[in-house]
């Protein structure tokens, strides 16, 4: 089941766009070797466009038509009243340049997610700009190096970094120009503290912790590291993708972080889009609020010279912060993506955002206990809103994470996370999220009991799976051997 | 408002086989101290609710639908097909994750690797990746990759004065650790010939932005001489383009581009007051190991059909780690979808089109502005879609007087450029029809007194 | 699963061989190494010319799903590389030792091939890697 590329359904003189005639004088076109002779694009009718489009879609498995159980990723359902709300066109149609005057509605909206997202994570200051989780955390690293060297504190150029942590951690700490120092972990799956102890000194920026971390563990000595980095005089980054299981249950800014980025494209239901866009905002504490990137929003009560607002009137205004470590994109942040998220939290409210860290966890340990006599978990503790498990089956040596997650995809569901965090061979990192059902856990775990016993017995149908999806496996080590990375005229199949 | 299925004789179950008696015992390891904190938020609403209060709140903005706009300066309004929007609302395409699992993403994967090769084909590059947060993270990126090209044994980036001010600041900002020096954009009026005298060895990379940020198309032949000083130095040239520029001019690739970055929003994204946009990111097949950014690549599958997966992933930071060409991971998959289907549907014969109904109709306005008393067109060079005009009354008060008469004005230079305070620059698009102009034109006339 | 030696050539710890013929060095890694790393898609080799001390990176190895540094067996200056892995890195697998070579060098201080291990001492320490934890 293969569709074609879109260049090979082109033909010649066909067209999906029609546009107004020209209705006014024509101007003298730029000199001649200004223009260009060819543009090689599609020719193709609109039936043509969507037919092809939508074929496609076929071809993808979403969270619209099953469970997404990928740890760290927080697959969660995607509301469709978030949808709606980011395309009224009193926000879709308006320009990042107009007079703050003409779009008070959007930094309204702004400043209260803002302050909204403060309370929930506990913290003083938000700046909504960051595009991406990895976007707020070089976001966040530059604003504790520019923090620490405005002290005159210059010599501090290594941060220190968890063995379990994302990969965007130690990639965002060199794009700030500092030294990844690695930090290990011990064998209840908490940051090790003897070795942090070590670390320690006064050439340290700080530490980027994941919490609960990326063994689905809140750690244990929580408060404990974060002491232990300020008194060495560093800071405490929090990698926020795992706030799912933490709203309602925990503010980060009470366990003693300084800074700290939001996922909204997985804590805060918006989608994914099959590789983004999502939005990265971060959150300070009070001493670090002049450093955030900008503009941020600030209300002010009238009378406003700015906008004309009157006495006693709120109005709203975007405001760079004195020691900011400068703009990190044009414009303001994902605003489509901001609504979404402000819709979210409006209608769960402080309970429902509690009930979805409830579930989420509860979740994940009815997932585990059903799935641990089979698959080793190697941290035997309650998890939090994800866990990880060995891919590695009792009687089947051969068999590895890799085959069982292709052979999910057999069974309807999409795999988990695979061969992350580094620090369990084979791993598979399962996080269900709230909005699966009991059904739906149980449906899973049957899928992943069945392949266990199908390890055992006839391991190749593992090794050659899937069988059923709209292709078998890819040659990757062909594609990255010869890359092929454009289609090219005359390019056979 | 819950969108959690659990039932509470469901929950009781999944609790007892757990082996806890509460919800709350799954928290213990949260120190007693700091748990379950009150959350003060507004009261839940639900769907009716919400969405009554973000229609009034949306309409407190004066959008475009209502209001007539030629604001540009790096967002613009250009007809977006109704296709676009259609084909991103399906499920499959909005509420897919990242296609690490090939073999279930085959659509996203076909779709980027479609995406990739149209803007090859606009640009002039060899391989482009799946994208980048916007057109001036996309530049930041360009550089980072320029000073990994160098082995990161050259320190210096030259900038034209007249990219994007906000382009300029965020390549300040991502660079700020890493000791370089920028120079080149001091005067953001400032001739582009002049950059060639600050290109030395220690150059990195020079970049350009074509049409500049007030609109202008520079000589072809300033921009080969400045291709030329900067590689004879043994640096990378660098140029971000405006996209729907591309459907008329001629690509950066055939004037010694290396590396071609843009702001994509122009295909098929809304205005959505700046975001989520599209940084496109482009460049010579040599450099495809030091480019940031997912890529998509074809290959077979067991049975020997085409497919597609995300290769040279030994780059980016799940593998690489601190050695990453970049930490991006989140991209704007869903935006350059919207981008590719964009280009399909205008096609070969569309795109040229729209970027021709730009040009004249700018042209138009330009001529007819410039004709009023006490307006004139402050620079003389060739221009696309944006021109600014020197006003008789200060800008802000301009703008202002033309939203009383429902119109939404220029960018007002005089922000970015001091002394300037009297300049507007002019946006005019496929979407200003001649009316929409001629209106414009006569409310200058009349706010101009 | 056999590991394979070369008689010929002495290896670190990190898997890297260096066989010397004179006042010329070649290096490469193991079989152990490419078993380890599976198919290899591409080789990162260093500018002819450059130079890096004994332990330094040199060289970057990848597969699908990773990267690794190659780490100098002994020191020197880079005298050629292997062209024929740019379009053909496969041969790291087939031939480790012989068409996979990286690199051709001159040595700085023979001297430092005393903290390598012979043949023999190699066999037995990749041995010892694959039962531990090695697939």
């Amino acid at each position: 089941m293969t569709e074609p590329l879109i260049f090979e359904l082109s033909s010649p003189g066909r067209c999906a766009c029609f546009l107004p005639d020209l209705d006014v004088p024509e101007a003298d076109l730029p000199p001649a070797e200004w223009l260009r002779k060819d543009l090689p694009l599609p020719e193709v009718g609109e039936a043509d466009v969507v037919r092809h489009y939508v074929r496609l879609s076929q071809l993808n498995y979403g969270v619209d038509i099953g469970m997404y159980p990928l740890g760290s990723c927080t697959m969660k359902y995607n509301p469709k009243v978030n949808e709606v709300a980011c395309r009224l066109p009193g926000f879709a149609q308006t320009h990042p340049y107009q007079h703050e005057s003409t779009v008070q509605g959007n930094l309204a909206l702004m400043y209260e997610l803002q302050e909204m997202l403060k309370e929930i994570a506990g913290f003083d200051a938000v700046s909504l700009q960051p595009a991406a989780g990895a976007h707020g955390e070089l976001t966040g690293i530059l604003i504790m190096r520019k923090y620490l060297h405005d002290q005159g504190e210059v010599q501090r150029n290594k941060v220190l970094v968890p063995d379990s942590a994302h990969g965007t951690n130690p990639a965002s700490t060199s794009m700030s120009g500092l030294q990844v120092v690695e930090i290990k972990s011990d064998a209840r799956g908490n940051v090790d503290l003897e070795d942090l102890k070590a670390h320690l000194d006064d050439t340290v920026v700080g530490l980027m912790l994941t919490n609960p971390n990326t063994l689905g563990l809140f750690d244990e000595h929580v408060e404990e590291i974060c002491r232990l980095v300020h008194e060495a005089g560093g800071l405490v980054y929090a990698d926020g993708a795992n706030l799912n299981a933490l709203l309602g249950i925990a503010k980060m800014g009470d366990l003693g972080f300084d800074v700290m980025h939001f996922n909204l494209h997985k804590t805060f239901s918006t989608p994914h889009g099959g590789g983004g866009p999502g939005a990265g905002p971060v959150g300070v504490v009070a001493k670090l609020a002049p450093y955030l990137p900008g503009p941020i929003v600030e209300m002010r009560e009238g009378p406003c010279e700015a906008c004309g607002s009157e006495e006693g009137e709120l109005c709203f205004h975007l405001v760079m912060p004195e020691r900011s470590i400068g703009r990190v994109k044009s414009f303001y942040g994902h605003f489509a993506v901001m609504v979404r998220a402000y819709t979210y939290i409006r209608m769960l409210g402080a309970a429902g955002l509690r009930e979805v860290s409830e579930n989420a966890v509860l979740n994940a340990n009815y997932l585990r206990v059903l799935i641990k006599d089979t698959y080793p978990v190697p941290y035997d503790r309650i998890c939090m809103h994800e866990f990880v498990a060995e891919g590695r089956i009792e009687g089947a040596p051969d068999v590895r994470a890799l085959d069982i997650s292709k052979r999910l995809i057999d069974y309807g569901f999409h795999p988990p996370t695979n061969y992350f965090p580094l620090i369990v061979p084979e791993a598979l990192m399962i996080e269900p999220t709230e909005t699966e059902s009991k059904d739906t856990l149980e449906a899973f775990a049957y899928a992943l009991l069945k392949i266990a016993e199908e390890a055992r017995t006839n391991p190749q149908v593992l090794h050659e799976a899937p069988h059923n999806a709209p292709v078998r496996r890819l040659d990757e080590v062909r594609a990255a051997r010869q890359p092929i990375l454009r289609w090219k005229p005359g390019a056979g199949q | 408002m819950t969108y959690v299925l659990n039932t509470e004789r469901e929950r009781r179950e999944m609790l007892r086989r757990i082996g806890v008696e509460k919800v709350e015992d799954l928290f213990q390891d949260v120190p007693a101290e700091h748990r379950f904190p009150d959350l003060e938020l507004p009261p839940p609403v639900s769907e009716v609710e919400i969405l009554q209060e973000l229609r009034f709140l949306s309409e407190q903005n004066a959008d475009l639908d209502h209001y007539l706009c030629f604001l540009g300066a790096g967002a613009y309004r250009h007809y977006i097909p109704s296709v676009v929007d259609h084909i991103l609302s399906r499920s499959e395409f909005y509420t897919a994750y990242t296609p690490y699992q090939p073999e279930i993403s085959q659509g996203t994967l076909q779709a980027i690797f479609e995406y990739q090769t149209m803007i090859c084909e606009l640009t002039g590059m060899e391989v482009s990746n799946a994208s980048h947060y916007d057109g001036a993270t996309a530049m930041a990126e360009a550089v980072i990759m320029a000073l990994n090209v160098a082995r990161l044994k050259r320190k210096k980036v030259v900038l034209a004065p007249s990219i994007h001010p906000e382009y300029r600041e965020v390549v300040r900002t991502y660079t700020q650790g890493m000791n370089l020096t920028i120079v080149g954009d001091e005067d953001p009026r400032g001739d582009l010939a002049a950059l060639k005298g600050l290109v030395d060895g220690e150059t990195a990379c020079l970049i350009v932005q074509v049409p500049d940020f007030f609109g202008r198309i520079p000589s072809l032949a300033v921009l080969r001489e400045l291709a030329d000083a900067v590689h004879g130095a043994g640096g990378l040239f660098v140029v971000s383009v405006d996209p729907i520029s591309l459907g008329l001019l001629t690509p950066p690739g055939e004037y010694g581009a290396d590396i071609v970055t843009g702001e994509g929003q122009a295909l098929g994204a809304p205005l959505n007051f700046g975001g989520p946009y599209l940084g496109f990111f482009a460049c010579r097949e040599e450099y495809v190991r030091r480019m940031a950014g997912r890529l998509v690549g074809q290959t077979v599958d067991a049975e020997g059909r085409r497919g597609f997966v995300l290769t040279l992933s030994t780059r980016e930071q799940h593998i690489r780690r601190e050695k990453a060409t970049s930490n991006i991971c989140t991209n704007q998959g869903l935006v350059a979808l919207g981008a590719a289907v964009y280009l399909a549907t205008l096609g070969k014969h569309g795109l040229r089109r729209v970027a021709e109904l730009c040009y004249h109709r700018a042209h138009y306005a330009a001529q007819r502005i410039a004709a009023l008393p006490g307006y004139s067109l402050l620079d003389d060079q060739p221009f696309f879609k944006e021109f600014v005009v020197r006003c008789p009354r200060p800008a802000r008060e301009i703008n202002e007087d033309l939203l009383d008469l429902g119109i939404i004005g220029g960018f007002e230079v005089g922000n970015v450029c001091p002394g300037l305070d009297d300049c507007l620059m002019f946006c005019v698009t496929e979407v200003n029809s001649r009316d929409e102009i001629d209106e414009l034109v006569e409310a200058l006339e009349e706010v101009g007194s | 699963m056999s590991i394979k030696v070369d008689p010929t050539c002495r290896y670190t710890e990190t898997h890297e061989w260096v066989r010397v013929e004179g006042d010329v060095a070649w290096a490469g890694i193991t079989d152990y190494a490419q078993q380890q790393l599976s198919d290899i898609v591409y080789v990162e080799l260093p500018e002819v010319g450059a130079s890096f001390g004994q332990k330094e990176v040199f060289a970057v190895v990848e597969s699908v799903k990773a990267a690794s540094d190659c780490y100098m067996p002994i020191g020197g200056e880079i005298l050629e590389t292997n062209g024929a892995l740019e379009d053909a890195p496969e041969l790291v697998n087939q031939d480790p030792y012989g068409k996979g070579w990286f690199i051709k060098f001159r040595p700085t201080d023979l001297g430092e091939l005393d903290a390598l291990m012979d043949p023999a001492a190699y066999e037995k320490f990749a041995q010892e890697a694959l039962e531990k934890g090695g697939h």
